[in-house]
């Protein structure tokens, strides 16, 4: 039975690796980059793919045929906030190739955004080489949302089915067995430790929420539907930023003194200490946000990159060295991103409740 | 940092601040208020059943020592009735026999007294009459001698021979 | 060019912390391997500071 997990479980890793690289070698990425008829096979068209991928996207594309140019998948609705909800579906913008309108506003998708522009689609650059057009307000159902918005639905049905579990007896039954050690290992390993056994209990909603919500997401980034919602800087952002305000508003009055007016030193070291503290209180959400976008956007690179292999090394291997490569390789670093997939939720919920530990506790030693 | 400026998108920050939100709320009403309220109840309830059972077993323990105690008090108290009821037979057979020694000493000192005097009454009697015999036989022989020898003689000893010591 | 050194340095730098952090918590679990889970926590934890350091600057330089 074990061997037959094991068995299963590499199997599974194994597919996804294949896939993605099927999914990769074939496809023509956005409409930004690819030349039409070719498939991608130089280094910079590598790096623009991948650098896509590490980026949101308006629409949902599985596949694309490198041949005829034709993607497979489906549009996402745009919603722009932009002197009022202007809402049309991302196939308008035939991916990035025409300018969509909506009402009299023409706008137009370059590299994963959407700019406002004039009827023909013009736009213009500054020194360097950034955009100057004006950005509407892009509150879409991107890629990145539906990913959210998928994990939130499964998270919802998952951990409901357990709560209501509960309502038949004490020990639940089927997949739940699976998710109540998680959500014990989580309130005893992470929370209680931390914040201690008084107060644990209020930060235990958006501990557990966030911690599966960033495990799942991790997960879901492994699989080859291309999902890079972890990876995404604003995403961390609002991780970080939920956790930042968390403890500030949960901070109790020694905490604050100890950040404004350190006990126990001398006055001069108090003015100095102070804006210390106060730096610190920011860069911690800051090491947070940081941490948890550049590990995933890091593992994604590799991951990709060493998919890549198979083209880049085919001149000098030959293709069945180069493909038996890229795919060990990539096969094993996908295993490593398996276990920083969860080390980077349990990495982030812990610190989230050490910095609320830190903020809530009881000094009683002055 | 300057892509990382220009890649973050404020649009999916602001959906995700919303997502997420929703998601807490959902799940705190919905899934972790209840899981975390049935998973404190089954610990409680199991700290509770142990605690009982403990409860339990030092009662069945002290249930176990009571009886062995009041079993003990009672075969003690049974040997102490037993040895007062024996102490008792022997100080009442003692005592029984101490009365009855006394009693039977004073009887006998009674009855040695009765016939101490008795004995002195007979003697007193006796010499009374030994004395009286003595002096009507001396009154006799007195008279007879005078009148003859030999009856006098004879009649002394018929005299003797009537007087019993008694 | 530099920012590329400055990424060289930075993983340098990182390496030998988590060298050290490793190393010190192997001998740690090595003496007491009854700790060994509070251990590896403690590991994780300040890895992962490091980490976030070593990231911070990466991005930073980048």
């Amino acid at each position: 039975m074990r061997v037959f997990q094991q068995t299963l479980k590499y199997s599974v890793v194994l597919l996804l690796t294949l896939s993605s690289s099927i999914i990769f070698a074939g496809s023509g990425g956005n409409g930004d980059h690819d030349k039409k008829g070719n498939p991608i096979d130089t280094q910079e068209e590598i790096k623009a793919y991948i650098k896509h991928h590490l980026q949101d996207s308006h629409d949902f594309t599985f596949y694309t045929d490198g041949q005829s140019g034709t993607h497979y998948g489906f549009p996402l609705p745009v919603i722009l906030w932009d002197q009022g909800v202007k809402m049309f579906m991302s196939s308008k913008f035939h991916h990035g190739e025409t300018v969509a309108q909506s009402g009299d506003s023409f706008y137009k998708l370059y590299h994963g955004k959407i700019y406002k522009t004039d009827a023909e689609g013009t736009i213009t650059y500054d020194d360097h080489q950034h955009p100057t057009n004006v950005k509407p307000l892009d509150l879409s159902i991107t890629k990145s949302v539906v990913g959210m918005i998928l994990v939130s639905v499964l998270m919802l049905l998952m951990f409901s089915s357990l709560a209501k579990g509960y309502k038949k007896g004490p020990i639940p039954t089927g997949f739940a067995r699976v998710l109540e050690p998680l959500v014990i290992y989580v309130r005893d390993e992470i929370a209680r430790p931390n914040i201690g056994e008084k107060k644990y209990r209020k930060f235990m909603g958006f501990l557990l929420t966030v911690f599966f919500f960033i495990w799942i997401l991790n997960l879901l980034g492994l699989t080859p539907l291309g999902f890079n919602v972890t990876g995404n800087i604003a995403v961390t952002v609002c991780l970080a930023l939920f956790t930042f305000f968390i403890v500030q508003f949960s901070g109790n009055k020694d905490y604050w003194k100890h950040i404004f007016w350190m006990p126990g030193v001398p006055v001069l070291m108090k003015i100095i200490l102070m804006p210390i503290e106060i730096l610190g209180m920011l860069t911690k959400p800051f090491s947070l946000l940081i941490r948890l976008f550049a590990n995933i956007t890091a593992g994604h690179f590799v991951v990709m990159s060493l998919i890549a292999l198979m083209i880049t090394m085919k001149a000098a291997f030959g293709p069945v060295a180069s493909t038996g490569m890229s795919i060990v390789l990539s096969l094993f670093i996908s295993v490593i991103e398996i276990l920083v997939a969860f080390l980077q939720a349990f990495i982030f919920t812990m610190l989230s409740s050490l910095f609320i530990g830190m903020a809530v506790q009881e000094h009683d030693h002055h | 940092m300057d892509q990382l400026l220009n890649d973050f998108s404020p649009g999916l920050f602001f959906m995700q601040a919303i997502i997420l939100l929703i998601l807490i709320l959902l799940m705190r009403k919905f899934a972790w208020k209840p899981i975390l309220d049935s998973l404190n109840d089954r610990e409680e309830g199991i700290q509770e059943a142990l605690d009982a059972a403990a409860n339990a077993k030092k009662e069945l323990q002290n249930l176990k020592s009571d009886n062995e105690r009041i079993f003990n008090e009672a075969r003690t108290e049974r040997d102490n009735m037993l040895k007062e009821a024996r102490e008792l037979k022997e100080t009442m057979i003692s005592e029984a026999k101490e009365e009855a020694q006394a009693e039977a000493q004073k009887i006998v000192v009674k009855a040695q007294e009765t016939i101490a005097s008795e004995k002195k009454a007979a003697i007193a009697d006796l010499k009374n009459q030994v004395a009286n015999i003595s002096v009507d036989i001396a009154e006799k022989v007195v008279r007879r001698e005078l009148t003859d020898k030999d009856n006098q003689l004879k009649l002394v000893e018929s005299m003797l021979g009537d007087v019993t010591l008694n | 060019m530099y920012n590329l050194i400055g990424a060289g340095l930075i993983v340098i730098g990182g390496g030998i912390g988590l060298g050290q952090i490793g190393g010190k918590a192997m001998e740690g679990i090595a003496r007491q391997p009854e700790a060994a889970g509070k251990i590896q926590t403690a590991m994780i934890i300040i890895g992962a500071l490091l980490e976030g350091l070593a990231f911070g600057a990466l991005i930073l330089g980048a």
